[in-house]
């Protein structure tokens, strides 16, 4: 069973429309791969508007926890204040309050409160599901706005994508993955036996392509380069494929800038699924060989 | 001595686990009597750091050596803490691999051999 | 006055949008900053073109521990909530990327035995930019999960936050970063594109400036490439459209180049102008533009 995770550096590159079209490519009829679907971008969830699933199990999550002053045992000493390392702790009128935003949840107050007046309180995060589409299963979740703990989320959606690859004989766990490099995307790397970057050739895109190389490359996993919206800027373009032939990476396809990708999206549908004969549609089945033989190649 | 082997459904004879920190289960071994049993690994939901509370966990159990398909660098750390032997074996089932061990055929790890599983 | 740029989803225009208002504000006089608060994938330098000169390590405190003086009474692995630190075969094991270098375990520890040491996160840069903005970003180290600590540290620079016009270039997402980035502003623009991933995610990002009770209107972004549903929803919810920048060839070409929206489009340098007079208008009476 293997694990592909799609990232970017950048956000907005099209890594769910990528992640959609693969979905479409395998889904039952066609594919090779038998595909569990994972959608890791917590705080932004995008891939059910196009795979339209249905949701079979919801499960609460719940993230860390964060800090609370009883003011009956407090003596307002103000110790909490001086070992909170997050200026967490505020205090009016000798009333001390704990910001439950700007709480790190590391519980130094607790232990530090000589009248033992702070407590922690979990927090409820957000949610995760199991859903089934007509491309197959697909574990989504949901971020509570301004919760923390989004890459724990990350990993609890990727577990129960996996175990249910591993427990029903599939051969494949697909992993949208979340834009930037931090924690939600380090979640989302771990265990990936191969990462598609999706890059676009801008100087920002470019820019963050080669943050996001590092940091596959600083966890050992396997990554191939693919360019969205390849026609927009040649230079960029050529500045990319230029990059992965001097360090050995595989470049699987370029993909042009196809307003149907919206349009599909828009219908609430895959683009290969939408409009299979779309320039995009078209350079996403390349790009998808390309992908599948670079699974079939780590086997040997 | 006490062994353990990463498992995925906690059989003595189906493919074990090559991951170690977020594995279903623990297959542990007697070398000795080849008592086993399969014990649910506490660490598969931890909120972070699971390697290290696996290996605690297999330390309170008295386990003396593990079996995985690799060990991310905490986990690495805290067995060798520990004096817990590491081994690794790339396929088999738990069965065959407390064979491979008591033959001395698989190997052994002197140093983290997967990715660093921050979380 | 400090003004955040946000948007839920990522690539919607929040660095164009940031990076044109700096500009535009610096040449009405005024002293303006730009935060770049994305430190896992900061862009603003591309287009500001800064000279860097001042440099900041940001580092965690971690612990250190003594094993002379370490009896492994295991109260650090106790109190830590983060599982880096473990008590286990006589040892006490440090693992720094868990570590959130809160210091309880330095607190707690009987014996005093741990001492702090520093851990490096990422590197903050500043410097002005050739028509005067100050400018200063974050670039967290590749590995490391923690973007909170360097951004905090970020937004403690005083040469930065003391500018008579802050303006801050968030990370896209709804989650911790974001927070930390958005806390303290006075007002938010959310940027937008009209697609359904665009609204859907704007959503989140409407509810984070709910949570920290920050008012915000929203600038559209590629205007025309999708539907309605993101004015449908501004008008349901009762959030400002402030700026339509439409869908053009030009600009998004001009962008690609690391070009600033202002060589592109010079007009706009006027509408961000009026713009941060509407939105100190709005925030003095209390009401919506």
């Amino acid at each position: 069973m293997k694990q592909l995770v799609i990232l970017s550096g950048k956000g907005g590159t099209g890594k769910t429309s990528v992640a959609a079209a693969f979905a479409d490519l395998l889904s039952p009829e066609n594919a090779p791969f038998k595909t569990v679907l994972a959608d890791a971008d917590v705080d932004a969830s995008n891939l059910e508007l196009v795979l339209k699933p249905s949701v079979v199990e919801r499960e609460k999550f719940w993230g860390g926890s964060v800090a609370e002053i009883d003011s009956d045992n407090c003596s307002a000493c103000g110790i909490c204040a001086e070992v909170c390392r997050f200026d967490a702790v505020s205090v009016k009128d000798d009333v001390y309050t704990v910001d439950p935003i700007a709480c790190d949840g590391c519980a130094a107050c607790v232990y530090q409160c000589p009248n033992e007046a702070i407590s922690m309180k979990e927090q409820l995060a957000g949610e995760w599901y199991r859903s089934e589409s007509l491309y197959g299963p697909l574990f989504h979740a949901m971020l509570i706005p301004a919760q923390e703990n989004s890459g724990k989320l990350v990993t609890l959606v990727k577990q129960q994508a996996r175990l249910l690859a591993l427990d029903e004989a599939y051969d494949l766990v697909l992993v949208d993955g979340p834009p930037g490099i931090g924690c939600p995307v380090i979640s989302a790397v771990s265990g990936a036996n191969l990462a598609l970057i999706v890059a676009e050739p801008t100087a920002s895109g470019v820019h963050d392509m080669h943050r996001v190389l590092e940091t596959t490359r600083h966890f050992g996993v396997e990554a191939l380069i693919c360019i969205n919206k390849a026609d927009i800027y040649l230079d960029g373009t050529n500045k990319i494929e230029e990059y992965c032939r001097k360090e050995n990476i595989r470049m699987v396809g370029k993909i042009p800038f196809d307003l149907m990708v919206t349009e599909s999206m828009i219908h609430g549908k895959p683009v290969t699924s939408y409009q299979s004969n779309s320039p995009a549609s078209l350079a996403i089945r390349d790009v998808w060989t390309g992908v599948m033989k670079a699974l079939k190649d780590q086997e040997l | 001595m006490i062994i353990a082997i990463s498992s995925t459904d906690g059989k003595f004879n189906t493919e074990f686990s090559p991951r170690f920190g977020r594995c279903n289960f623990f297959i542990i071994v007697d070398t000795d009597t080849r008592e086993w049993e399969s014990k649910p690994n506490p660490a598969l939901n931890a909120r972070g750091g699971a390697g290290p509370q696996a290996v605690q966990f297999l330390s309170g159990a008295g386990v003396e050596a593990t079996i995985t398909g690799r060990y991310g660098p905490n986990a690495y750390t805290t067995l060798e803490a520990a004096g817990i032997r590491a081994y690794v074996a790339e396929a088999g089932t738990p069965e065959e691999l407390l064979d491979a061990f008591l033959s001395g055929t698989l190997e052994e790890v002197s140093s983290a051999t997967g990715e660093e599983l921050h979380h | 006055m400090k003004i955040a740029i946000a948007s839920g989803k990522g690539g919607t225009g929040k660095t164009t949008v940031a990076t044109a208002f700096a500009q535009a504000l610096s040449r009405k006089e005024y002293s303006v900053s730009l935060v770049d608060c994305d430190v896992e994938a900061p862009n603003a330098h591309i287009f500001i073109q800064p000279i860097l000169d001042q440099f900041e390590d940001v580092n965690v405190l971690i612990p250190s521990v003594d094993a002379d003086s370490c009896t492994g009474c295991g109260l650090c692995a106790e109190v830590c909530q983060f599982h880096a630190i473990v008590v286990i075969g006589g040892k006490t094991l440090v693992f720094p990327e868990m570590c959130h270098g809160c210091g309880s375990c330095t607190l707690v520890c009987p014996e005093q035995a741990i001492s702090e040491i520093p851990n490096r996160l990422g590197v903050l840069e500043g410097g002005l930019s050739q028509e005067g903005i100050r400018f200063g970003h974050g670039i967290l180290d590749i590995g490391e999960p923690m973007a909170v600590p360097v951004i905090s540290k970020l937004k403690k620079w005083q040469n930065l936050m003391d500018a008579e016009i802050v303006v801050i270039d968030s990370p896209p997402g709804a989650s911790c970063p974001v927070v930390e980035s958005l806390r303290g502003a006075d007002y938010i623009i959310l940027v937008t594109e009209p697609t359904p991933f665009g609204l859907h995610d704007l959503r989140q990002a409407y509810q984070v400036t709910q949570v920290l009770g920050i008012p915000a209107g929203i600038i559209i972004n590629r205007d025309g490439i999708g539907d309605t549903g993101v004015d449908q929803y501004s008008a349901e919810v009762g959030i400002d459209i402030l700026m339509r920048i439409p869908l053009e060839r030009k600009i998004g070409q001009g962008i690609a180049q690391g070009k600033s929206l202002l060589e592109v489009k010079p007009e706009y340098e006027k509408y961000f102008q009026q713009l941060y007079l509407q939105i100190g208008e709005a925030l003095s009476s209390g009401n919506n533009l």
